[in-house]
């Protein structure tokens, strides 16, 4: 019962001279929302395909449920179910007899075929769509059909790879609310986005992955850790203002930012709100004019771009000295949320 | 999109429903099926399937019938009854062809792929779905042609041999599209249609060979559409000659078997790991 779920060590994969895996190890518990982290060719999906059984790896091995990728395929594929980037459902079936065929193709005994697909029609709150085509669905309704299909055998992995990319904030976080449900019913599950509010709001341990091994992994708290801790965020009301705060005598004044056309500094800060006031208080005394003042904590943003950008900090486990000869790989996520620092910003009055 | 979902509830897992190891025969009827509705519910599906073949046996036989018909000796709709519904077992078959293009390049492939299936099922489904479809098409190309005033002498004996040259023609033509589909792109795969709408023109399916030019005399006489448009013929009009019908069934034969090796082994190389 305390084996790992998924277990996988020194996974290698190449395509040509590319390499795309470089030796990834990784651990997932039973019952646990595991988020595979990073930018797009950082081998997220080919790790995917691997635990899959659709792709075979050239070095390291795999287990899913105790069963090799490589030696018994068939009984991997009796505990593991995929749900591809993009919805794989017939839009010419209903959503009933989607759910009906791939029961089928799941080889259910025939009298529970039926029952089970009504039972994740109604689960997944798609029992008045049940009759319709699949074609009048919308977004959001085939990746709950989707889903729904990969649960028709009940497995015990889940593997999802990039389950909500293009679907509307709602839809995405009513996706989220799913995927808890079936982590709470004991499914594990093993998630690749490139959200980084996906990997923080639903994963119990989030690695990151870039170009081809582990960065860093642990939990969103602990990955944030990883990065230079809290910063203060001043905002001023003219440029003379922003000018004459930078030389006041605060402690990590000096090396503040200067966002010029926001006319704030921003500064770090092991005491946030001791700065905060200090700022204040000689602002009042000098006659400078403050707007807007916060606290600005790291973000996973913070994290990835630390870990998968061009410049990597002091202190994060990132040691590939051979930065850039994979093609595509070193290309940071252009379509992650903001990476600005959006989070955390509490106003104080 | 508003409503919530039901909250989990609970950390029991529902009662298991275990998965069955090996059902071949149910998967392939699985697959059938669903190629069955493919073709049921697009409008494009059926339009091919059933209206086209009938709407151009309206072409040549009320269109081009009167010019044509002095130099075929005999009621032209006669004569060009067993072309029409060779060149539409064709096309029909070809829809293979687009069908097994779109899931091997959706998520559809993989998804089955991680299934405990029989490996080549889905393409198995895609062929008894087509050669379903296409006798059905065929009934229906036969009775509009009979009500056009098609007037087959075949026997009992003869509408049996028929069936059976009918199913095998199907089932080349079939798996020759589908072999196609597995090696061309979505948009290519469209076009595999041309091959079965073009080539039995140059055959003797719609006017007699000795009445185009010299040079395709060779082509058309030895193409394999003549011997197979020729057995039709003698079948339906109760003259079969045993020496056409064994020339088409090797030619047939010799495609089907050659598409279903080549099929087979690229579904198993573009389905391995």
């Amino acid at each position: 019962m305390n084996d790992p779920m998924i277990a996988v060590r020194g996974l290698r994969k190449a395509y040509g001279r590319t390499d795309v895996l470089r030796g990834v190890d990784l651990t997932v518990r039973r019952g646990e929302i595991f988020a595979l982290l990073g930018p797009n060719g950082a081998g997220k999906t080919t790790t995917v395909n691997i635990l899959t059984t659709l792709v075979r790896p050239d070095g390291g091995t795999a287990t899913i449920a105790g069963a090799d990728v490589v030696h018994d395929p068939a009984a991997v594929r009796r505990s593991i179910a995929l749900t591809g980037q993009y919805a794989s459902v017939d839009e010419f079936q209903t959503g009933e007899e989607n759910l009906v065929m791939m029961a089928d193709l799941a080889h259910l005994p025939r009298r529970a075929v039926r029952r089970r697909a009504a039972e994740l029609l109604e689960r997944f709150d798609l029992a008045d769509a049940a009759r319709r085509p699949v074609g009048t669905y919308s977004g959001g309704m085939r990746r709950r059909l989707d889903l729904a299909i990969s649960l028709v055998a009940d497995p015990q992995v889940l593997v999802l790879d990039e389950p909500t990319t293009g679907l509307d904030p709602a839809s995405r976080s009513r996706l989220w609310e799913v995927v808890r449900g079936l982590a709470a019913d004991g499914t594990t599950i093993l998630l690749t986005t490139q959200y980084l509010e996906e990997a923080d709001r639903l994963a119990d341990t989030i690695a990151v992955l870039a170009e081809g091994r582990i960065a860093a992994r642990g939990t969103a708290a602990e990955l944030k850790a990883l990065v230079a801790g809290d910063h203060v965020r001043i905002a001023f009301s003219d440029a003379a203002s922003l000018a004459a705060a930078r030389t006041l005598p605060v402690a990590g004044l000096d090396a503040a930012e200067t966002d010029e056309k926001d006319l704030a500094l921003t500064f770090p800060s092991a005491e946030p709100v001791r700065a905060i006031r200090d700022v204040l208080d000689q602002a009042e005394t000098r006659d400078l004019a403050v707007v807007g003042v916060s606290v600005v904590r790291p973000t996973l943003d913070d994290v990835f771009l630390a870990l998968t950008g061009p410049h990597t900090l002091s202190g994060v486990p990132h040691t590939d000295a051979r930065r850039g000869d994979t093609p595509g790989s070193d290309t940071p996520d252009t379509d992650s949320p903001s990476t600005d620092r959006p989070a955390t910003e509490e106003a104080l009055r | 999109m508003t409503t919530t979902l039901p909250a989990p509830t609970g950390t029991t897992r529902p009662p298991a429903v275990r998965a069955h190891r090996g059902a071949p025969l149910r998967d392939v009827v699985t697959m059938t099926r669903r190629e069955t509705r493919r073709t049921l519910r697009s409008v494009d599906g059926l339009v091919t399937a059933f209206a086209l073949p009938v709407l151009i046996m309206i072409v040549f036989v009320v269109i081009f019938g009167g010019a044509i018909s002095g130099s075929t000796g005999g009621d032209y709709i006669d004569y060009v009854v067993p072309g029409v519904l060779v060149m539409c077992l064709g096309m029909n078959s070809a829809t293979a062809a687009i069908a097994v293009a779109q899931d091997m390049t959706s998520g559809t492939i993989d998804r089955f792929k991680t299934l405990p299936i029989l490996g080549p099922a889905p393409l198995w489904g895609h062929v008894v779905a087509s050669v379903v479809r296409n006798l059905t098409s065929a009934a229906v190309v036969i009775l509009a042609a009979l009500a056009m005033g098609f007037r087959p002498e075949a026997g009992l004996g003869g509408w049996l041999g028929f069936a059976g040259f009918a199913a095998l023609s199907v089932l080349t033509f079939t798996w020759i599209s589908a072999a196609l589909g597995l090696v061309l792109s979505v948009d290519s795969s469209q076009s595999v249609n041309m091959i079965f709408l073009f080539v039995p023109y140059l055959s003797s399916g719609f006017v007699p060979v000795d009445t185009m030019p010299g040079w395709l005399h060779g082509f058309a006489e030895h193409q394999p559409f003549t011997p197979i448009i020729e057995s039709v013929r003698g079948l339906l009009m109760g003259t079969p000659d045993g020496g056409t019908i064994l020339t088409a069934c090797v030619w047939l034969l010799a495609f089907l078997a050659a598409s279903v090796v080549s099929g087979s082994l690229l579904y198993r190389r573009r389905t391995a790991r």
